[in-house]
């Protein structure tokens, strides 16, 4: 489903990623842990088209196509999510009004018919109900004011409505108290599917104590310099990174 | 100030040629105050950018207009209806084509007790009376040239006059449909509102301009809102690619009166909108809010003055550009609060979107502060639009277009939000939302 092949990439000129190779799976949920500075965000970043990161090397495909070419609102139709570190305020714009035409602009794009008001509500109140949240948030704009836990759930929420087959957490847990993260889990094991696959980028343990990753990859300088299954996280938890932050660049 | 005599020349003859054929004209009161304007504006002529409230407006774009005295000719075209932005039949409706009135496409069945309302032509031939009182009032003076030649050209308008508390219940829309089929269009369209005290209305203004024909469209409306009187005045200003419009607004509010103005400023290739409003005793309200949306190379200009009289006097400005290409934008907002003014009460926020490298924003914010307590705040701000927001969007299947569309509705609204009538809020949010589909 994903295949990251020497994947290079560099921010204002200074190298970030050295070659990435990474493959995922549909069913797979895939951890990627590391020391700040690592690189993960960038990784994040890279695969969902953010400016200002340039790919020097490699490529990335994703059910076969290559995604670096696409814009960022084409890899969304092609089933990619981003669950941001920093969810962004956007006073003025009601999360209905923000999803209703995600959704619909994602359904365009797979040439699926788009849904009116009252059809997208009876999907609204069908995964509200699946995930256990109210409604409320829907009516507000999209984060403002919204409390970490409560960005954290709204994206869950997204997650939802768009059915993404793949989706990455990128530091979702930072800031986050064990309540929020627990509803975080919660939602994010309550839509996976062997259909999707999902990516966690962390720094600690504690989210993976709740999804539980079939593979746990450490990057450490760009790279991915170790890989394993959920023991290494356990590992990782009471040795930390400095065995591979000592690696030269 | 001396001004050339070519910016003069075709005003003067213009108006040597209509004198006497201008409504009232068998007034000499009237005839006795269009010469004394004209007068006054001959000795100035139009406003150059030597003057500190033009500094950022140059009116030399008339000059390429050509205007003569044919110009000023009333110039009536057919037209079956009227675009109306309410319901038939929901609202009062007064229609102006080419600055004159038609009645025929007008409706105003049924007014309520207490209300005159009418055209100023038409008034002036039958009830001269009625206008002579509230146009005596006006200083023919060098000091707003325009409004002077408007005193002396001005050809139609309207006349609403509230006796005390009165209310004049249904929305008034005024639609202003501009057409020259040939040569240029100019004239001079003039307003005097008049609500006593209790009384209230909403007026709701719509220009529009059906093609490109140069015109030059220059209005002035007078003000008076007597103690407790409320008046709602929503404007939309959508004229054609080629008119230089002009329009200055004077207000005289009276104690815990309240003026709420909202401008949508879209069209014309260049554009003056000027405010002055004195609140003169305890409690007067103003509140002068606006949205302008700009792009190629239009140039819109949004001045005001607000002059706070007596204490306890609360004024509040949201003000919302967007521009595009190589637009240009003005904004001037000056609040003078005189010595005896305590606690009043100013807020003042201009804040514009530049959605390309050329469009460019040129803000004035002046406070003129004289008493000590006072609570005054004001914010100016000029950016792109958020490219965290626009990526969050985008990364969602929003395509940028989709995503900026979004954000600057958004950006807007908030100023929209600030209307008192709360029902009429969508009605410029439609106009928004087909300017961005644009």
């Amino acid at each position: 489903m994903l295949e990251i092949k020497n994947l290079h990439a560099s921010v204002d000129g200074k190298a970030i990623l050295r070659g990435i190779d990474l493959t995922v799976r549909p069913g797979e949920v895939h951890a990627i842990m590391g020391p700040n500075g690592s690189g993960k965000s960038t990784l994040a970043h890279v695969m969902t088209g953010r400016e200002g990161y340039e790919v020097t090397e490699g490529t990335v495909l994703y059910r076969g196509r290559n995604i670096l070419e696409m814009a960022p609102e084409d890899r969304a139709g092609e089933g990619i999510f981003l669950a941001f570190q920093y969810p962004v305020e956007i006073p003025g714009v009601t999360n209905t009004t923000f999803m209703k035409e995600a959704l619909n602009a994602i359904r365009r794009y797979r040439g699926e018919e788009e849904l009116d008001a009252m059809e997208f509500m009876k999907v609204i109140r069908e995964k509200t109900k699946q995930l256990g949240i109210s409604s409320d948030m829907l009516k507000r704009a999209v984060n403002v004011g919204f409390s970490g836990g409560e960005k954290k759930r709204n994206d869950i929420l997204q997650m939802a409505i768009l059915e993404p087959s793949l989706a990455i957490l990128d530091e979702t847990d930072s800031g986050l108290d064990i309540d929020a993260l627990k509803t975080v889990a919660d939602g994010v094991n309550l839509l996976r599917s062997p259909e999707n696959a999902t990516l966690i980028i962390t720094h600690y343990q504690r989210l993976l104590d709740y999804i539980i990753p079939d593979f746990v990859h450490v990057l450490a300088h760009g790279r991915i310099v170790k890989s394993g299954d959920r023991t290494l996280a356990q590992e990782l938890e009471k040795t930390g990174y400095a065995e591979f932050t000592g690696e030269a660049a | 100030m001396k001004q050339d005599i070519a910016i003069t020349a075709p005003f003067a003859t213009g108006y040597d040629r209509l004198r006497t054929a201008l409504p009232g004209h068998a007034q000499p009161w009237m005839t006795a105050l269009r010469d004394k304007a004209m007068e006054a504006f001959s000795a100035v002529g139009l406003p150059t950018q030597k003057r500190e409230s033009w500094k950022y407006t140059n009116l030399r774009g008339l000059q390429k207009l050509a205007l003569d005295e044919q110009s000023f000719v009333p110039r009536p075209i057919s037209i079956d209806r009227a675009p109306g932005l309410l319901p038939a039949g929901s609202a009062y409706r007064m229609v102006f084509v080419n600055g004159l009135f038609r009645s025929e496409l007008s409706d105003l069945s049924g007014l309520p007790e207490g209300v005159t309302l009418g055209s100023i032509a038409d008034l002036a031939e039958t009830r001269p009376e009625s206008l002579q009182d509230l146009l005596s009032n006006q200083a023919a003076d060098g000091d707003q040239p325009l409004v002077a030649l408007n005193t002396a050209l001005m050809s139609d308008g309207l006349l609403l006059r509230l006796e005390a508390g009165s209310k004049l219940g249904r929305v008034l829309e005024v639609i202003h449909v501009n057409s020259a089929e040939s040569g240029v269009l100019a004239h001079n369209g003039r307003n005097l509102i008049s609500l006593a005290d209790g009384s209230e209305a909403t007026i709701l203004e719509h220009h529009i301009g059906l093609d490109d024909a140069p015109c030059f469209i220059n209005l002035a409306t007078d003000v008076t809102l007597g103690d407790g009187a409320v008046l709602r005045h929503y404007r939309i200003q959508a004229e054609g690619a080629k008119t230089l419009h002009t329009s200055t607004v004077n207000g005289q509010l009276a104690g815990n009166s309240f003026y709420d103005g909202f401008t949508l400023t879209i069209g014309a290739e260049l554009s003056r909108s000027e405010t002055n409003m004195k609140l003169t005793a305890e409690g007067a309200r103003c509140h002068l809010n606006g949205g302008y949306l700009m792009r190629g190379q239009q140039h819109c200009d949004t001045t005001t003055v607000i002059e706070h009289l007596a204490p306890r006097t609360s004024c509040r400005e949201v003000f919302k550009g967007v521009l595009d290409d190589r637009a240009r934008g003005v904004f001037q907002g000056r609040i003078v609060v005189h010595p005896h003014a305590q606690q009043t009460d100013g807020h003042q926020l201009n804040r514009v979107l530049l959605l390309s490298d050329n469009a460019e924003i040129n803000a004035k914010p002046e406070l003129e502060i004289h008493a000590d307590d006072v609570k005054c705040s004001h914010g100016c701000s000029a950016g792109e639009v958020d490219h965290d927001a626009l990526f969050y969007l985008r990364s969602r299947g929003l395509s940028e277009t989709a995503a900026k569309s979004l954000l600057i509705r958004a950006f807007l609204a908030d100023s929209v939000s600030e209307m008192d009538q709360e029902d009429l809020q969508p009605v410029f949010l439609e106009k928004i939302s087909d300017w961005l589909a644009a």
